[in-house]
């Protein structure tokens, strides 16, 4: 296994700028999502590290290897593609011998390997099937199986849960951890989903528009977005975000909303005055939010959804901005159009830079 | 269709009506090919005999044997199986290779080319004999197996139809092969043809029943049976058995047969090739 | 592949717009320092087009252009002797002709004859052998039978069944003097027949292809509509066939004026060149004549009358296309 390093990667598609000067590393045995919505470049990036594209500039490496004038053959990464890429026409052992026919690998080694990895997906039963004979989950774990047989140095994975059923999907996310814990494998998977990428990454990589938005742990990128951009992509229902211009509060600053007033904490209220911000958006994830009679913004119930364990809470402000509160089912549920006041732990509050969409950072 | 309130006699009637008239068409569609059979049995006296034979209730076969020996029936035959075959294996071919070219590869001129090939839909054989039996006579073809195939090896139907087939090959098979050190050729041959197999076949039926049916170009390439394929063959052979009426229609079926079981055998994708490419022709 | 009016070939020049697509959703744009690769992308490319290309070349449209430059030469009347340069003499001589009109004529006679009867006859087979009835794939294979039979093969069989000693019809009290195929007003028609009879199976399977992608659940609606069988054939199965029919109209029209075999094994182009088709006269021209310069002036008028006739074909695709999505 190996490291994957993004220095300064650029690709262009005619025009059209697919990733924007990526400087990224994956490090050796890390799981590694690339997130972001469609279009944003993460499949174009994977897609540069199994040499399937070129870049425009920068370079790649993998391991301590150089691979830009590396085919794709020779950079010894494997990939499993979010339609699994099966050869129709084969059976499951002749897919998973595949990668090793090129190989010179001899016939024997290549039953042997073959087998070892049919058996760890669980597939010694299906190996003389065709692909059209298998279920969903079970194409799914034969396109594993033809990327582990190879013992590459990287995995890359271009969505390879998104076609399957939202149960399978679930079950198939813990094994795929599991297979790379046990392998000890650098892999890099590209989604969309950020419930996949928070529960499987080592660490996050967001992109959007071509452009590296933020990288880390799970749990720092949630608690911790570093632009507006993260902060509603990461979380579901997404943090809510209402707007408002900076206004003078006794000593310190608040943010209007509407008729209210939210008083900023004095660090926060400090760095916004340091920085001469004259409006703030301001975020509070849902589960932030509580119905409190002493709550210092007033809204009107519109929806309220029940998920059995929790309940979704949709309010309009006064100036009708959205906002979604998460309640437990053992909590009162508000009537639907009844006004109510929203409360919140001051200290849960994220503050960015109306213009730039960056974080503020509490001084 | 059947209203329920309908009196089931009628039903009935209706029924027996459809079968009545499908009958009817399907004995006037098969006549001539019965008469035809029929007629190869009988001695050229009872085919004159009114009224006619119907049923050829002793058979001589002796026809059969006169149209293969001496109407060469069996040379000309031959023949077109050889020529066939060169052409249908070269279109499909060519068809392959230029269609990969098509689907897969990127490279300068490419729709400039590809408009060259479907030009070539536009220009009938018909039109370009003129000078293509100067040439054949140039290379010294005429009377040859090259003079009759070559000119037919590629077609820019075969061409587009392959790479239609090829286009639905998932992108994701071919940067999976590439990974997987699967080079251009290989991917070709152990992927992209195995999974246009229905392409081909339907490529193949089409080519071959042209090619078997061809009729102006063998009339004007070739002047002796050793060359003269089957379509021609019969025209020589209905010229030089007038009085043996019997044997010309055994020749009919030596020349019909071949296609009747290339029909049977590959009905499916016959049909798929004639409403894919039933306008090169 | 399966068939509609829109996915036949002669449609592809409008499929080009999906080459475009391809070359969209694979851009490669490589740096230079890629070039090893890139061009022997290229190179294959090439290679994999040249064997085709070389047929084309050589065999398609060396000839095709050659023809313009044929037809500006004057065939001697001898042959060892100089051709002549005549410019478009030539062209207006021949077009003029009252041989080629007379033969013009005959074609579209012949195609008039040919086509629409065909069409007809091959789309009421399709119609009752689409039939849920019991055993009707008997029918059905009974009915495309007909492509079995190359144009020699019904041309000989026909000669013979006409022939007035030893054929059928004069038994059957169709016995016109002269004989059918030597009748100057008769022999076009019988050498319609023929051909009718000939491509019937390929019309069926057409026909039957057509209808066979028509929706069931239109019928189905229709029906419940209140829709008699005769009034589902006018409203519903006719209109929604009309791509096929059309596609058949032309196509079939092309091959008309390609019609040969069973003129020059029936008739050779006479009685008193009632049944001399364009393709006959050329092939008469250069082989009895041995007057290429007019075959190719000839050539030349068969492929603007293909020409037109796939240009038209491509207009109503392209319109039926545009209003219809």
């Amino acid at each position: 296994m190996a490291r994957v390093v993004f220095e300064h990667v650029t690709k262009r598609f005619g025009d059209v700028v697919a990733v924007r000067d990526l400087s990224l590393e994956a490090f050796d045995r890390e799981f590694l999502v690339l997130l972001g919505p469609s279009g944003c470049g993460k499949s174009t990036a994977l897609r540069m590290i199994a040499g399937l594209e070129d870049p425009s500039e920068g370079s790649i490496r993998i391991g301590d290897r150089v691979v830009d004038e590396v085919e794709p053959k020779d950079r010894n990464v494997a990939m499993v593609f979010q339609s699994y890429a099966l050869y129709p026409h084969m059976s499951v052992r002749k897919n998973i011998e595949f990668p090793l026919r090129t190989r010179k690998v001899g016939k024997e080694e290549r039953e042997k390997l073959a087998s070892e990895a049919a058996h760890t997906l669980g597939l010694e039963t299906l190996l003389d099937r065709k692909p059209a004979q298998l279920s969903g989950g079970q194409r799914q774990r034969v396109a594993l199986a033809r990327a582990i047989v190879r013992r590459p140095d990287a995995f890359l994975m271009d969505e390879p849960l998104s076609n399957l059923d939202a149960k399978l999907r679930v079950q198939t996310r813990a094994e795929l951890v599991e297979l790379q814990r046990r392998l000890e494998a650098t892999v890099i998977y590209v989604t969309h989903d950020q419930v996949e990428a928070m529960t499987m990454g080592d660490r996050i990589a967001i992109m959007s528009d071509g452009v590296l938005q933020q990288i880390g742990p799970p749990q720092s990128v949630y608690e911790k977005p570093g632009n507006l951009f993260v902060a509603r992509f990461i979380g579901t229902p997404a943090m809510n975000t209402v707007t408002g211009p900076v206004v003078p509060e006794g000593e310190g600053l608040a943010v209007a909303i509407a008729s209210s007033r939210v008083p900023l904490p004095a660090p926060y209220a400090k760095a916004v005055g340091d920085a001469g911000l004259t409006g703030v958006v301001i975020g509070v994830r849902p589960e932030h939010l509580t119905l409190a009679s002493e709550g210092l913004l007033p809204a009107t119930v519109s929806v309220v959804e029940s998920l059995g364990h929790e309940r979704h809470v949709i309010c309009r402000l006064e100036d009708g901005q959205m906002v979604i509160v998460r309640q437990q089912s053992s909590e009162p549920a508000p009537g639907e159009g009844s006004m109510v006041r929203l409360a919140t732990d001051l200290h849960h509050l994220h503050l960015f830079d109306v213009h730039t969409e960056q974080r503020i950072e509490p001084a | 269709m059947a209203a329920s309130g309908r009196p089931k006699a009628r039903r009935i009637a209706t029924r027996a009506l459809r079968y009545l008239l499908l009958t009817v068409l399907a004995v006037v569609v098969l006549f001539p090919l019965y008469m035809t059979i029929v007629n190869s049995l009988l001695r050229p006296s009872q085919i004159a005999a009114r009224p006619p034979t119907f049923f050829p209730t002793h058979p001589v076969w002796g026809s059969y044997s006169d149209a293969w020996n001496a109407g060469h029936m069996g040379r000309y035959l031959v023949n077109s199986a050889i020529v066939t075959t060169i052409i249908t294996v070269g279109q499909v071919a060519t068809a392959i290779l230029a269609g990969y070219a098509f689907a897969f590869l990127e490279f300068p001129l490419k729709r400039t080319l590809f408009l060259v090939f479907l030009a070539t839909l536009m220009v009938p054989f018909e039109i370009t004999i003129v000078t293509n039996i100067s040439t054949i006579n140039d290379l010294g073809w005429f009377n040859s197996y090259q003079g009759l195939a070559v000119p037919f090896l590629a077609t820019g139907f075969g061409a587009f139809l392959m790479r239609q087939a090829f286009l639905q090959v998932p992108r994701d098979l071919q940067d999976a092969a590439s990974l997987d050190g699967y080079g251009h050729w290989r991917f070709m041959s152990r992927v992209a043809v195995p999974l246009a197999r229905p392409a081909v076949a339907a490529l193949s039926v089409f080519a071959f029943l042209g090619a078997w049916n061809q009729y102006l170009w063998p009339l004007l390439v070739t002047k002796d049976e050793k060359y003269r394929t089957v379509q021609i063959g019969l025209k020589q052979l209905r010229a030089t058995s007038i009085d043996q009426v019997n044997v010309t229609f055994a020749g009919v079926i030596i020349a019909a047969l071949p296609l009747v079981i290339l029909l049977l055998v590959f009905q499916k994708q016959l049909v798929r090739g004639l409403t894919a490419g039933a306008v090169k022709g | 592949m399966t068939f509609s009016g829109d996915s036949g070939t002669l449609g592809a020049l409008a499929d080009l717009g999906e080459a475009d697509e391809a070359e969209a959703r694979t851009p490669r744009q490589r740096g230079k320092r890629f070039g090893r690769r890139r061009r022997r992308e290229i190179g294959l490319a090439y290679l994999l087009i040249l064997p085709s290309l070389l047929i084309f070349g050589i065999f398609v449209f060396y000839p095709f252009f050659r023809n313009f430059y044929l037809g500006f030469y004057k065939t001697p009347p001898f042959p060892g002797l100089p051709t002549r340069y005549v410019g478009f003499d030539q062209y207006s001589n021949v077009l003029t002709s009252q041989d080629f009109v007379d033969s013009l004529k005959t074609t579209v006679g012949f195609a008039l004859l040919t086509v629409p009867a065909g069409i007809i006859l091959g789309l009421l087979l399709a119609v009752l052998a689409n039939q849920q009835l019991r055993g009707v794939g008997i029918y059905r294979t009974i009915f495309s039978s007909t492509i079995a039979t190359s144009v020699a093969v019904a041309a000989v069989i026909f000669g013979t069944l006409f022939n007035p000693v030893v054929g059928l019809l004069p038994w059957i009290g169709i016995d016109p003097k002269p004989p059918i195929l030597d009748n100057p007003n008769l022999a076009l028609f019988g050498v319609a027949i023929i051909t009718i009879w000939q491509t019937l199976g390929i019309t069926f399977i057409l026909m039957s292809s057509g209808l066979q992608s028509i929706p069931d659940e239109l019928h189905e609606a229709a029906q419940i509509d209140g829709a008699g069988p005769v009034r589902r054939f006018w409203r519903i199965t006719l209109p929604l066939l009309s791509p096929t029919i059309f596609f058949a109209v032309v196509v079939g029209s092309i091959f008309a004026f390609q019609t040969f075999g069973q003129i020059d094994i029936l008739t050779q182009g006479g009685p008193i060149k009632r049944t001399n088709v364009l393709t006959y006269f050329i092939y008469k021209t250069l082989r009895q004549d041995s007057n290429d310069g007019k075959a190719a002036v000839l050539a030349i008028a068969l492929f603007a009358i293909t020409f037109v006739l796939t240009l038209i074909q491509m207009r109503v695709l392209e319109k039926r296309v545009h209003y219809g999505r």
